[in-house]
């Protein structure tokens, strides 16, 4: 029976916490400085927007820790000194390992722009971001959110929630623009902006500018307009969290390097989740992935490959979803902004301009390679199936409607979707 | 997090505009005309006031709705709800609480004090001021059984116009919604008050054609029985109705489409709760602990009247007022009646939305839900299908069961939500940020483990 300490009770770890416990009699710690329990880090705008409290965030409930014979430890990592296996907390405690989880998470980007440090300048990406941000934003008459992403419709959502004013800028053209087709993108464009949400595209932060009580008072763009403001939310992306671990012997370079088995360059070290960056991404995934269901991937494999036998990371067919607002958003396979080469791309769009549908395939054999779904919700197994078994689109459209997941008595705009596909082909 | 301690009704951050508080104060008009008659302040031209109330009750909140929910885009409309004492089980929660409480403990065992006149009495107080339109309807001065019978429609009817335009966006929630409003307008009110008009001469026995047994819990008592029999052909028709209905139609839809047909489609306890008990669904405890007292407590009741009837029917069948020489009435009927018919499926049932949530009676106490749930979790194609890996543990599912339960416990698995209690509201799919969640007739198994995709597949763990 070996000691297993997991650093991060996000997703990744407690994944491998419950899987390890499944298989095996190990003991197991897990350590978090940011809450004693684990609560899904997906719902901390609901928490915000007063959809939910923070308990009912948290997926299971306090007495399951004890009763699976899981130790929590809220407390802080300092340092870890992987020659004698030892922890060092915050406090000075320290506590020992035979096998470590690096499952740290992440911390959202700052790129240096004057007056990030600011009061009133923040990221969300923990409970203490949320906290922060509550009292952040009392009282403000306007807020300006910096970067164009998922979070930063979020976070726009939550202000939104508290009837603020939101100012986003958008450095690309178009909303998402490097992940989303323009005809998607422009979608959620026009749908910020029925949410009275001042979008600016194009635009870039260039400085925040202090009231003179560190405080901020306006922020100036790229363009050189100033927006006054007292509240700025930064939201350019987020990045792995292990600014501890950079000056130790493990091998790091944005995340944490690790082999297909979430092997560091140190035995008996794994890591996994956001703060993980795999040396040999499997097929065209990005090394790093910042998403709920692949942390959950790695945290069961790793139980796998710490129990039983090693085994490859191996998460399948892409797949992934958001929400906009209030359009939801689901991809199956890879959509790429921009079609590849050998493949072209269909889409069909409600007049409502809030469904659409893209398939894209290969030119040649009509293999569909990726699906987009806006505002019509589709089933993960059978499109992830179809693109696996190399479906042609004329097939998949035919049969479009036996994916189809929307509520009973929802329309269903298959027909006229092959009726457009048919039209077109022809 | 620092708790939101506003005592407002409205939402705490935004304020609400001059349209919607015309909307509010309408309907509040409408509500202190009833308040005014209950405390039994000396009114007169009690029709044109109870038409007053009325039409301002069913104005205002439709006003209060459109403005609220036809002015933003449409989607879910949850912001907030944790923020308000009323719907956060807060101070105004409480307060409404004991306000509805005090209704029902009046309209159960102190009808006096609710103006209904003793022996033939002129009615005084808020049952006189429904004196005209029971005339109207059924030529019969108001009992308190016809107010509360036409507040509850109204309330239904109200409040699921504003449900409807909440979920504006969603054809399951509205066509749920108006079937729900027409059941509760026609099968359980004016069919029944219409027919009781007509049918003065013989005794009373329900008209409501789905308030079948074991709600009903009256249906095989000897008065009860001997009125159905004695009633001529309409009679005898709710005899092989109420008997026909609980036997055959209700196990058959249930296996093909869950006990969702009754509880959140028809029924008048669920139409309620669905319409004026949806600001509090969030209030329902999803602890396991919860559960526990679930199952024990509905199937006790669900034996509890099972043995009742057994003895009531053996009281009718023999003509025996005692059984073992224990009084049918004060020993079963009477208890069964008192505990569970007023004082949980009425005071607590109701009385309790905005402390336990709006399910309380339906998932703690009702045998008909039990005995559907039965039907549903052993024997149905009705289940909630999760999509594959699109979960991400969020808990708006959960935190929305009016049921209580913990539906991202099944859906972050991967597995099919097949319970008991599930009445099929159909909120967990609408509140979901990532459409994973599908109310579902299927011809296939029930998937009852969870998924694991560690191997590049969606695959069943054992």
């Amino acid at each position: 029976m070996a000691h297993i300490v997991i650093i991060g009770n996000g997703i990744s770890g407690v994944t491998a916490a419950r899987h390890i416990r499944k298989m095996s009699n190990h003991e197991i710690t897990i350590i978090s400085g940011e809450t004693k329990h684990f609560f899904s880090r997906t719902a901390l705008m609901y928490i915000y927007m007063g959809h939910m409290k923070y308990e009912h965030t948290k997926p299971y409930e306090d007495w399951f820790w004890k009763k699976n014979r899981i130790n929590l430890a809220h407390n802080h990592v300092k340092t870890v000194d992987f020659k004698t296996k030892t922890l060092k907390y915050l406090n000075g405690d320290t506590l020992q390992y035979d096998k470590l989880i690096l499952a740290v998470g992440s911390k959202p980007n700052k790129f240096g722009w004057p007056g990030q440090d600011l009061d009133g300048v923040q990221g969300l990406y923990s409970y203490q971001d949320l906290e922060l941000m509550e009292m952040n934003t009392k009282g403000v008459q306007r807020a300006v959110i910096v970067g164009g992403g998922l979070i930063g419709i979020e976070m726009a959502e939550m202000l939104l929630s508290r009837k603020i004013p939101v100012t986003f800028l958008v450095r690309e053209s178009s909303f998402w623009n490097n992940v989303l087709s323009p005809e998607e993108s422009e979608m959620i464009n026009r749908h910020i902006r029925e949410h009275h949400i001042d979008l600016r595209l194009e635009t870039e932060l260039k400085e925040i500018i202090d009231d003179g009580s560190g405080k901020v008072e306006k922020i100036i763009t790229n363009t050189g307009e100033e927006i006054v403001c007292q509240f700025v939310g930064l939201t350019a992306g987020v990045s792995p969290n292990i600014n501890f671990l950079k000056k130790s012997e493990l091998e790091t370079d944005r995340g944490i390097l690790i082999n297909e088995h979430f092997e560091t360059n140190i035995p008996d070290v794994y890591a996994i989740g956001d703060c993980a960056q795999h040396k040999n991404p499997p097929g065209e995934r990005r090394p790093l992935e910042q998403v709920w269901y692949t942390g959950k991937i790695m945290g069961e494999t790793l139980a796998h490959c710490i129990c039983k036998n090693k085994k490859a990371y191996n998460p399948g067919t892409w797949f992934n979803s958001a929400k906009f607002l209030d359009i939801e958003y689901q991809t199956y396979g890879w959509v790429y902004a921009e079609p590849k080469e050998d493949e072209e791309s269909f889409f069909w769009e409600h007049q409502d301009g809030k469904k659409l549908i893209r398939i894209n395939y290969k030119k040649e054999s009509k293999e569909v390679t990726g699906m987009n779904f806006f505002g019509v919700r589709y089933r993960h197994e059978t499109c992830v199936q179809w693109i696996e078994n190399k479906q042609t689109v004329d097939y998949v459209l035919e049969h479009l409607k036996e994916a189809n997941f929307d509520p009973e008595f929802y329309k269903k705009y298959e027909k006229e979707i092959l009726v457009k596909y048919q039209e077109l082909a022809s | 997090m620092t708790e939101e301690k506003s005592l407002s009704i409205a939402n705490p951050h935004s304020g609400i505009d001059i349209i919607q508080k015309i909307g509010v104060a309408l309907a509040a008009i409408g509500t202190i005309v009833l308040l005014i008659a209950w405390a039994d302040i000396k009114i007169s031209h009690h029709g044109a006031l109870l038409a007053l109330s009325i039409t301002s009750i069913l104005l205002g909140s439709i006003i209060y709705g459109v403005r609220t929910y036809l002015t933003v885009p449409e989607g879910i409309k949850n912001n907030n709800v944790w923020h308000s004492s009323f719907t956060n089980g807060g101070v105004l929660g409480w307060l409404a609480g004991i306000i509805l409480t005090g209704f029902y403990i009046e309209l159960y065992w102190f009808p006096s004090l609710l103006g209904l006149g003793a022996d033939g009495a002129k009615n005084t107080g808020i049952v006189a001021l429904f004196d005209p339109l029971s005339q109207f309807i059924k030529g019969q001065p108001a009992s308190q059984w016809f107010v509360y019978g036409t507040i509850y429609t109204l309330l239904i009817l109200a409040l699921g116009i504003k449900f409807m335009l909440k979920y504006r966006h969603n054809r399951y929630q509205l066509i749920r919604t108006i079937v729900v409003i027409i059941s509760q307008l026609f099968l359980a009110y004016l069919i029944p008050e219409i027919l009781e008009g007509l049918n003065t001469k013989g005794g009373y026995f329900a008209k409501d054609l789905k308030y079948m047994w074991p709600l009903n819990y009256y249906f095989f008592e000897s008065w009860h029985l001997n009125n159905m029999v004695d009633g001529g052909n309409l009679g005898k028709f709710y005899l092989v109705w109420g008997i026909f209905s609980f036997m055959i139609a209700t196990p058959v839809i249930t296996y093909f489409v869950g006990k969702r047909w009754y509880c959140s489609w028809v029924c008048g306890c669920g139409g309620l709760a669905e319409t004026a008990g949806d600001p509090f669904r969030q209030l329902s405890s999803k602890k396991v602990y919860a559960w526990n007292i679930e199952r024990w407590l509905i199937h006790s009741i669900m034996i509890f009247i099972f043995i009742v009837t057994c003895v009531v029917l053996y009281g009718y069948f023999t003509g025996s007022d005692t059984f073992l020489g224990l009084s049918i009435y004060s020993h079963f009927s009477k208890p069964y009646g008192f505990l569970i018919g007023s004082m949980f499926s009425g005071v607590i049932g109701v009385g309790f939305y905005p402390m336990l949530g709006n399910r309380v009676w339906c998932r703690f106490g009702c045998p008909l839900a039990g005995y559907m749930g039965l039907v549903q979790r052993f024997k149905s194609k009705f289940r909630i299908t999760t999509n594959g890996g699109q979960c991400i543990s969020c808990g708006n599912c959960s935190t929305y069961c009016e049921q209580g339960i913990d539906v991202r416990w099944y859906a972050q698995r991967g597995q099919d939500i097949v319970r008991a209690s599930c009445v099929g509201c159909g909120i967990c799919s609408a509140v979901c940020p990532r459409g994973v969640l599908k109310l579902e007739n299927g011809d296939t198994e029930r998937r009852d483990q969870p998924i694991s995709m560690i191997n590049g597949k969606i695959e069943l763990t054992n």
